[in-house]
């Protein structure tokens, strides 16, 4: 197949864009692409302080990446959850963020789930007793938590995460099978920090393909974790990622419509955003924000495991090192 | 063909994307590699041809693993 710009070999066939492309035009066009979504969807400016969040994967650090090669001031932030899954999971995915950000001398955050708290996600989603065996529950609360948090004592002014198109079709999907209101008013590719202390949240690549993620960075030459999380295996996640891969199959572009006719029916006013919207307030322990009364979530978790573990009260004052805050 | 450590014997003179069918998988989950170089689905298979198959598709984004 010949790539549609210069006539060279193609390596990558996008059916649902009815185009191929060489290495080198592919290089350059999906980094374009990013950015016009960025500007389409207001994310950020070359002003912003943006603080990627990175897993060590072909989307966060193909993201990362990009963003690097645009011109924005894109930090990482890594947080180990301490999952080994007998391959040592974790472990490799950090090598891996740290040496893509020391390749490309950039600046890289690292939590350390049980380092800074007392215990691993696994371990914490066994105390805890959340999830039904499965620790993604307990896990997804402290990212979102440690991400928000990093964010505002770094003074980022945006947090982007690699969520893509295949992500984005699959929980609209969950929310749609559910008619999960509250959820579907705030799936968007912008979420605004609605209030102090919560970041401004935003996809960059909420409109490019899974595919086209990991075409990118090997393309690139980005050594990423192949292995998917130990956790992740049955996942519903999964499940709507190869239902709606059996859609686009038969139909090419059929993902990228469904996310893009959600977006427009939402901007045409089919949700009401005011009926969905979460009363917010700082948690009485640490300050992030909560729909919960008085402690967050995050809190009343660690509370009931430092308790299990006996671990001494050890909220940190701010989970950026002084010497990498800028 | 070789897809998660795996190795699948194709027909020669078949394109990766019948062969990718015929293995079970979804062509829009899996890219072809040969040579450490990415190949379209179009790419006809030739007697000692070594194609790696990579999974795209992953549970979950975000920072942290």
């Amino acid at each position: 197949m010949k790539c549609r710009k210069c006539g060279g070999t193609a390596v990558i066939n996008m059916r649902q864009h009815k185009l191929a492309l060489c290495a080198d035009d592919y290089l350059a066009w999906l980094p374009e692409q990013v950015q016009r979504f960025i500007e389409k969807y207001e994310m950020f400016t070359r002003d912003d302080r943006v603080l990627v969040a990175v897993s060590g994967g072909k989307d966060s650090l193909g993201l990362w990446d990009i963003l690097h090669r645009l011109g924005y001031q894109a930090d990482g932030l890594y947080i180990g959850l301490g999952i080994d899954g007998g391959f040592g999971y974790s472990d490799q995915s950090r090598e891996l963020s740290e040496r893509f950000a020391n390749e490309h001398g950039l600046k890289l955050h690292v939590v350390e789930v049980e380092q800074t708290y007392g215990a691993t996600i696994p371990e914490l989603a066994v105390i805890s007793n959340r999830g039904h065996g499965k620790p993604c529950s307990v896990c997804g609360l402290n990212k979102r938590y440690i991400m928000n948090r990093v964010a505002h004592d770094g003074g980022y002014t945006v947090l982007a995460t690699g969520h893509n198109l295949d992500d984005e079709a699959a929980v609209l999907m969950q929310n749609t099978l559910n008619w999960a209101g509250g959820y579907l008013v705030r799936q968007a590719p912008v979420l605004p920090a609605s209030r102090p202390g919560l970041a401004r949240k935003v996809k960059p690549l909420c409109r490019i393909y899974e595919r086209e993620m990991a075409a990118y960075t090997i393309t690139r030459g980005i050594e990423y974790i192949y292995d998917e999380c130990p956790h992740a295996v049955g996942s519903t996640t999964l499940y709507n990622k190869e239902l709606l891969n059996q859609l686009e199959e038969k139909r090419p572009g059929a993902k990228l419509q469904f996310y893009l006719s959600f977006l427009q029916a939402k901007e045409a006013g089919l949700f009401s955003a005011k009926a969905s919207e979460p009363d917010l307030h700082a948690c009485d322990r640490c300050g992030q924000p909560t729909t919960a009364p008085g402690e967050c979530s995050f809190c009343r978790l660690w509370d009931k495991v430092r308790g299990v573990k006996n671990l001494p009260d050890r909220v940190p004052a701010s989970l950026v090192a002084p010497a990498l805050s800028a | 063909m070789v897809y998660r450590g795996k190795e699948y014997e194709a027909k020669v003179g078949s394109t990766v994307r019948d062969a990718v069918k015929k293995i079970g998988l979804q062509p829009e989950t899996v890219l072809a590699v040969l040579d450490g170089k990415l190949v379209t689905d179009d790419t006809v298979l030739r007697e000692g041809m070594n194609i790696r198959l990579v999974a795209v598709i992953s549970g979950g984004s975000g920072a942290g693993r």
